[in-house]
């Protein structure tokens, strides 16, 4: 008699973690519905569609003045769009933010501010912490952890202003890390760095994948997309075409994001894609 | 009269410096100063008007009339550069005049009033501490206790804010509602520096103390520390100032105070100040001088493979094409740091002085090198660029430039790049 109302109680119990942990394994993580965006009358984004999987490490590409950056910021709810919606495993993001790490634009902040790296790092925790509590010993010990990966913990107490754009990138690679989150949304996490921290940060994002994140960063380099990526998002105001990178990265689909102005990289793309496949 | 201001004044100033120090601190992070000073400039017809309209000379009451108008400037701003195709300077520098200049209008006004008493309000242009009372200073703690309350609780906030708003954003920080706090710090702190320092001079005391502070730290803890001691340190000893020398206005005197110590920390401080960088310059100028002549050493003697033989300084002028006495000096220098040594016949390379002179010309060669495989530069075009180089590429990039050219043996000129190691005993044995 007793055991009915301990089992209705455990089947609620289990519904509430789920919905708590919104590990919905039916809703994908990124979801975006008919997204428009415009600044001022003029529109950035137009019409966006798209679904994003989970675990797998996703390139957004396109053309300068593309949308890339407003798409990003549109998922992380810094743009409001002019129509459309996103949703983060099912629900808005306002619900989800404990679930996305986002990291701008390395050139987007001030680095002659008055601070440290190890306080930078430490930023990745107020989410968490909240309004008025300090970050303490474990969220040290958590942005230390997070320097070691991206390989400067020796630099906790560097002025930021001192860093090369390499470790700059890689600060806010561990600020990002320091989320603890299933998604990381980056924001040009290759550009201006030397190639030493280009394979670092490509082997940490990979890392993420295998744990099961979920990595959409935008990029520049057409050449090392398939070597670097599952997944890819072609973007062009419109989205020309979203899917892994074996049927989407095509010269045909980069032609129609790029128009006529990069031929010789379609051309080498193709080349690339070629030896993959083993085609003559 | 003693030579110290009243004890209620030094009080007022010692609250005044701590808010313009904290806050100024914030405003210099965000850009925000000339924000503050169309905020100030916008209060003086507020002031006016709250007179005209109350008769009323209390503190209080003048200053809801500053803030009105003041947050009214600083929204007529914001309207502007949302709604015109006016950029911010453009924005601050029109609301701040048109302001400023209402605000003038109506005190002449007042002036020639029937009950004629304005006198006082005047004193707002310029500020006057000689006017302060134990109700102004009461009022002035009473906002200056909330002001660093807020800067207190919310810090962490007001920090991230200030680093990378979009990011605090996304992190789920009311970003609207901490720019608002921030802007109200901004009006509370002009608020309080009105009476003393004035419309026109407000900003003076939020900026200098902040830069100042800056210059010495590079944390932002001990920047808002620092910049309060400072912003309470200048508005005494320009109160000292004001009350010893006849004709000298407070105001001013708080702020070429200020003014002068900022000027003097630019110049000065250890890392970041001008002295610091030009110092800098001229140890690396001298270093680029030694190493040079080391190389033309090399260079002479590399002929013959004959690394002992002395030169003199005849040739040795000729060849780096500076005058015997640069020269000279700089033989000099170079014997100090033990790497070269004066014989009868004139300069000998010791060792030591080869090793260096080995590892110069190697990465300069390399460097050459690099220029002329990777980017298709002519031999010829890649001598200067490696001139400049060979001075500053560290060690790191020497042993990955190595790598790059699969540890090449000759230059694009031919010449043999000089190996890392012992290299006396390789090359005086060939």
């Amino acid at each position: 008699m007793s055991q009915t109302p301990d089992a209705a109680a455990r089947v609620v119990d289990l519904t509430l973690a789920q919905s708590s942990a919104s590990s919905d394994s039916s809703a994908p993580p990124i979801e975006v519905h008919d997204l428009t965006v415009a600044y001022q009358t003029r529109p950035v984004l137009w019409d966006v569609d798209l679904t994003l999987p989970e675990g797998k490490l996703i390139a957004i590409v396109g053309p300068n003045g593309a949308g890339k950056t407003t798409l990003l910021k549109a998922v992380v709810d810094l743009i409001s769009p002019a129509a459309g919606w996103v949703r983060i495993y099912g629900k808005p993001y306002r619900q989800q933010r404990h679930l996305v790490a986002y990291m701008p634009q390395r050139t987007s902040v001030d680095w002659d501010f008055p601070t440290s790296v190890l306080d930078v790092v430490l930023m990745g925790t107020y989410g968490r912490l909240g309004w008025f509590r300090r970050p303490g010993r474990a969220e040290r010990s958590l942005a230390r952890r997070c320097l070691e990966r991206v390989g400067i913990a020796n630099l906790a107490r560097r002025q930021i202003s001192e860093l090369s754009g390499g470790q700059q990138q890689r600060v806010f690679l561990a600020r990002a890390l320091a989320q603890e989150a299933r998604i990381y949304l980056m924001d040009e996490p290759f550009a201006g760095v030397d190639a030493t921290t280009e394979r670092a940060i490509i082997q940490l994002l990979r890392q993420l994948r295998d744990s099961g994140r979920t990595v959409v960063a935008v990029h520049h380099d057409l050449q090392s997309i398939p070597e670097y990526f599952d997944w890819v998002v072609l973007l062009n105001l419109r989205l020309i075409a979203a899917g892994p990178v074996a049927d989407v990265f095509t010269p045909a689909n980069l032609q129609r994001t790029y128009g006529g102005q990069l031929k010789i990289l379609t051309q080498a793309a193709e080349a690339l894609l070629r030896r993959e496949e083993g085609r003559p | 009269m003693s030579w110290l201001p009243e004890g209620i004044v030094l009080q007022g100033l010692a609250i005044l410096g701590t808010t313009c120090g904290t806050v100024g601190c914030f405003a210099l992070l965000r850009r925000q100063n000339l924000l503050a000073d169309t905020l100030a400039h916008a209060a003086l017809p507020g002031i006016c008007a709250a007179y005209l309209l109350t008769g009323d000379k209390d503190l209080p009451v003048l200053l809801l009339g500053a803030a009105v108008s003041g947050t009214l400037g600083v929204w007529l701003v914001l309207a502007i550069v949302q709604t015109s195709r006016l950029k911010q300077d453009a924005a601050l520098g029109i609301v701040l005049s048109t302001f400023f200049a209402g605000g003038l209008l109506l005190l002449t006004y007042l002036q020639n009033f029937p009950d004629g008493n304005q006198a006082g309000l005047n004193t707002f242009i310029y500020g006057q501490t000689a006017y302060l009372r134990e109700e102004h200073v009461r009022w002035m703690l009473g906002i200056s206790v909330v002001l660093l309350s807020v800067v207190a609780v919310f810090y962490k906030e007001f920090k991230l804010v200030c680093f990378d708003p979009d990011y605090a954003q996304t992190l789920g920080l009311r970003r609207r509602v901490l720019e608002f706090l921030l802007a109200m710090l901004l009006v509370l702190t002009v608020l309080i520096s009105l009476r003393s320092v004035g419309v026109v001079l407000t900003v003076g005391l939020l900026t200098a103390p902040a830069a100042t502070a800056r210059q010495w730290t590079n944390r932002l803890g001990s920047m808002i520390v620092l910049a309060a001691v400072i912003g309470v340190a200048c508005s005494w000893l320009g109160a000292v100032w004001s009350q010893n020398v006849p004709l000298t206005p407070a105001g001013p005197a708080i702020v070429l105070t200020a003014s002068v110590v900022m000027l003097g920390s630019l110049l000065l401080a250890p890392q970041r100040g001008v002295l610091a960088a030009w110092l800098r310059q001229l140890a690396h100028r001298r270093r680029v001088r030694l190493e040079n002549l080391l190389t033309d050493f090399y260079r002479l003697n590399e002929v013959r493979h004959d690394w002992e033989q002395p030169r003199n300084l005849v040739e040795l002028a000729e060849v780096r094409g500076q005058p015997e006495e640069v020269v000279r000096r700089t033989l000099h220098d170079l014997e100090d740091a033990g790497l070269v040594v004066e014989t009868d016949d004139g300069w000998r390379l010791t060792q030591q002085g080869l090793q260096e002179a080995a590892r110069i010309v190697r990465t300069h060669r390399l460097w050459e090198l690099y220029l002329s495989r990777r980017l298709d530069l002519a031999a010829d075009h890649t001598h200067r660029d490696a001139e400049a180089m060979e001075h500053a590429l560290t060690p790191e990039l020497v042993a990955e430039l190595e790598s790059a050219l699969e540890n090449p043996e000759t230059d694009p000129q031919g010449k043999p790049i000089p190996r890392g190691k012992p290299l006396s005993e390789n090359q005086e044995g060939s």
